[in-house]
């Protein structure tokens, strides 16, 4: 049988160590793991410290400041924060109990890119001694925008449409981050070595997908025989300037 | 048979804005083709039933020019509205997000609130009131509107938020609205004395990108969402959704929200609100008492 839960490294460790969340604890013996990297080609934007000059606090702990993470990049090319997903194939993967958890702090969003299944719970926290706004953007779900001053306890809520929703903060417009909602929990975050890995697979055809913020989808066919470990790369073809 | 030009050219004429009048096509004589997403839909004003069979002429009459033949807020006279010069551009039927609600953020309204919106209009902005046509045309043109999402079908609008009785707006009260207008940070976006010129205020956007403004109180105009304070309640309490403005609702009581709608109309310096009145009576006779409102002295200091 396939176990509930989910095992999401905590998104504090995920922003230090890199974010390879890796979901579905206790896999079948017959199961297998999807592997690999996130590369890109061409030049990547040259991303901008974040000035944070109109929260003092914040700019006091960032310093040297935050860089801006709508293209983050590491050393052999690759791409961190790229969500990585099983978007057909194996059984249909369980609504997680298990809330995901989303945090704000130091005027940042901790992780950057969080994914999680339709109707799983989000809490959204905050730690920081001053009021933010959380404004989710979506497009097919409904949008919504909570004030959350000092102290005040998580919002729960959760999305019932897969999307991917760019969450914003009106009062610190650097503040910028996404929800990915999935139709799966088999999905991962690519690491600052552009690393991700899909554990726990039953041998079938699959489709993998990744997602970038700014570079969109890309899907790979990838057929596993049990107990099998593949590794796949998928490149995007970076262009030096945002949009 | 009065062409939408003329109605249109109204609105542009009192903002001072030359358009061409002649430039224009004339809706009425061209058959629109609609481009709608639900089945009919009905609306339910208290008694009254409206049909969006019958918005639909209503609807090309009075709102296409603005709201656009899909009700994406791509009217042919949207072009003319300037966000960066304060105008909002015309609501977008499509994503089924409204800012005038009685029901939580995320929530759509009810249909009396699109029914009040409607007759009301959005002072400040080119969304006239419509208080000329009749009841009924009102209720029919807001089952009409929501045809242009399906949003209207696969969710039930929410439920009104409680409001319980206001309590008499005393100087405590007023005073410890101002606590709340500090520690909840309106001030961030709206200033600190209300004039929308808070730190944060410059660089808002609404949900489609465009500049917006945070209301300035000193002005003292209607607000887009009405003008009593059940209205402003309401405001703060559900949110301006598409808009910076969040809801509150998660983290003032109700009973406190009153004590930060009788503050908020201390801000209103140019209409003399009686809350005023008590607030500077109780000012000048407790001079330096108040610390001021914005940015806290880092501690230390
Ligand atoms: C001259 C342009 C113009 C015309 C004509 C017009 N509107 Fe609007 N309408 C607007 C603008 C601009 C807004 C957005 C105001 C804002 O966001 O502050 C708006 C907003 C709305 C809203 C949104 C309410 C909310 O709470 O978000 C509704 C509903 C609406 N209009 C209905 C109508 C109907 C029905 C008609 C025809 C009877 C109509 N409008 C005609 C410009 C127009
Ligand atoms: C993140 C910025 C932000 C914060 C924080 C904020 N507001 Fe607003 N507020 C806005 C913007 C932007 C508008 C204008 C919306 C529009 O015109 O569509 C607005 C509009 C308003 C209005 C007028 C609405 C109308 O119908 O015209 C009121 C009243 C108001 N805010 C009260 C408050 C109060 C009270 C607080 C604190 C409890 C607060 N705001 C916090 C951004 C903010």
């Amino acid at each position: 049988m396939r176990s509930k839960s989910v095992s999401l490294l905590l998104p504090f460790v995920g922003l230090l160590a890199g974010s390879v969340v890796v979901v579905l604890a206790n896999p079948r013996a017959d199961s297998g793991t999807i592997e690999g990297k996130v590369t890109y080609t061409g030049t990547p934007p040259k991303m901008k410290p974040i000035d944070m000059a109109k929260e003092p606090t914040c700019a006091k702990e960032h310093n040297p400041p935050e860089m801006a993470q709508n293209v983050v990049t590491g050393p052999g090319n690759v791409l961190e924060y790229v969500v990585v997903y099983i978007s057909a194939g194996g059984p249909p993967s369980p609504t997680p109990t298990q809330a995901a958890r989303y945090d704000q702090k130091g005027c940042m969003y901790i992780p950057h890119v969080l994914p999680m299944q339709v109707d799983q719970p989000l809490q959204i926290y905050t730690d920081d001694p001053f009021a933010h706004n959380i404004h989710p953007l979506p497009k097919l779900n409904p949008e919504w925008n909570k004030s959350q001053p000092p102290g005040a306890p998580p919002i729960e809520t959760k999305w019932s449409k897969p999307e991917f929703i760019e969450v914003k903060c009106n009062i610190h417009p650097w503040m910028h981050g996404y929800f990915a909602v999935l139709k799966t929990s088999r999905y991962a975050v690519t690491d600052n070595n552009g690393s991700f890995s899909l554990k726990g697979l039953p041998p079938d055809k699959y489709t993998v997908t990744s997602w970038q913020e700014q570079y969109g989808t890309q899907s790979q066919e990838v057929t596993l025989a049990a107990g099998e470990t593949k590794t796949i790369t998928f490149t995007y073809k970076v262009t030096p300037y945002l949009y | 048979m009065k062409s939408i030009t003329s109605v249109v050219a109204f609105f542009f004429g009192s903002l001072g804005l030359a358009l061409a009048a002649g430039t224009t096509p004339c809706f009425a004589q061209t058959d629109i083709h609609f481009h709608t997403v639900t089945g009919p839909m009905e609306a339910h004003i208290g008694g009254l039933a409206g049909h969006s069979s019958d918005g639909k002429t209503l609807y090309r009459r009075f709102c296409v020019g603005c709201h656009g033949a899909s009700g994406d807020g791509n009217g042919e006279n949207a072009i003319w509205f300037d966000p960066t010069l304060g105008f909002a551009k015309p609501r977008d039927f499509t994503l089924g997000v409204f800012k005038c609600r009685s029901t939580p953020t995320g929530a759509l309204p009810t249909d009396e609130d699109l029914f009040d919106a409607v007759t009301r209009g959005f002072v400040t902005t080119n969304m006239p009131e419509w208080r000329s046509l009749t009841n009924q045309e009102r209720a029919n043109l807001v089952a009409f509107v929501k045809t242009f999402s399906t949003r209207w079908q696969t969710d039930k609008a929410g439920t009104p938020i409680a409001i319980p009785p206001e309590p008499p707006a005393k100087i405590e009260s007023i005073l410890h609205g101002r606590e709340l207008f500090q520690k909840m940070e309106c001030w961030k976006c709206h200033g600190s004395e209300g004039r929308g010129d808070g730190p944060s205020a410059a660089t808002l956007t609404d949900s489609k990108g465009n500049p917006i403004r945070p209301y300035d109180f000193t002005t003292g105009e209607r607000f887009k969402c009405g003008v009593s304070n059940h209205d402003l309640y309401r405001i703060f309490m559900t949110g301006l959704d598409g808009t910076p403005m969040p809801s509150f609702a998660d983290n003032i009581k109700p009973e406190e929200a009153w004590d930060l709608v009788h503050f908020l109309r201390t801000l209103q310096v140019s209409i003399k609100t009686p809350e005023l009145g008590t607030f500077r009576q109780w000012v000048s006779a407790h001079p330096g008492q108040l610390k001021p409102i914005g940015q806290e002295a880092p501690p230390g200091k």
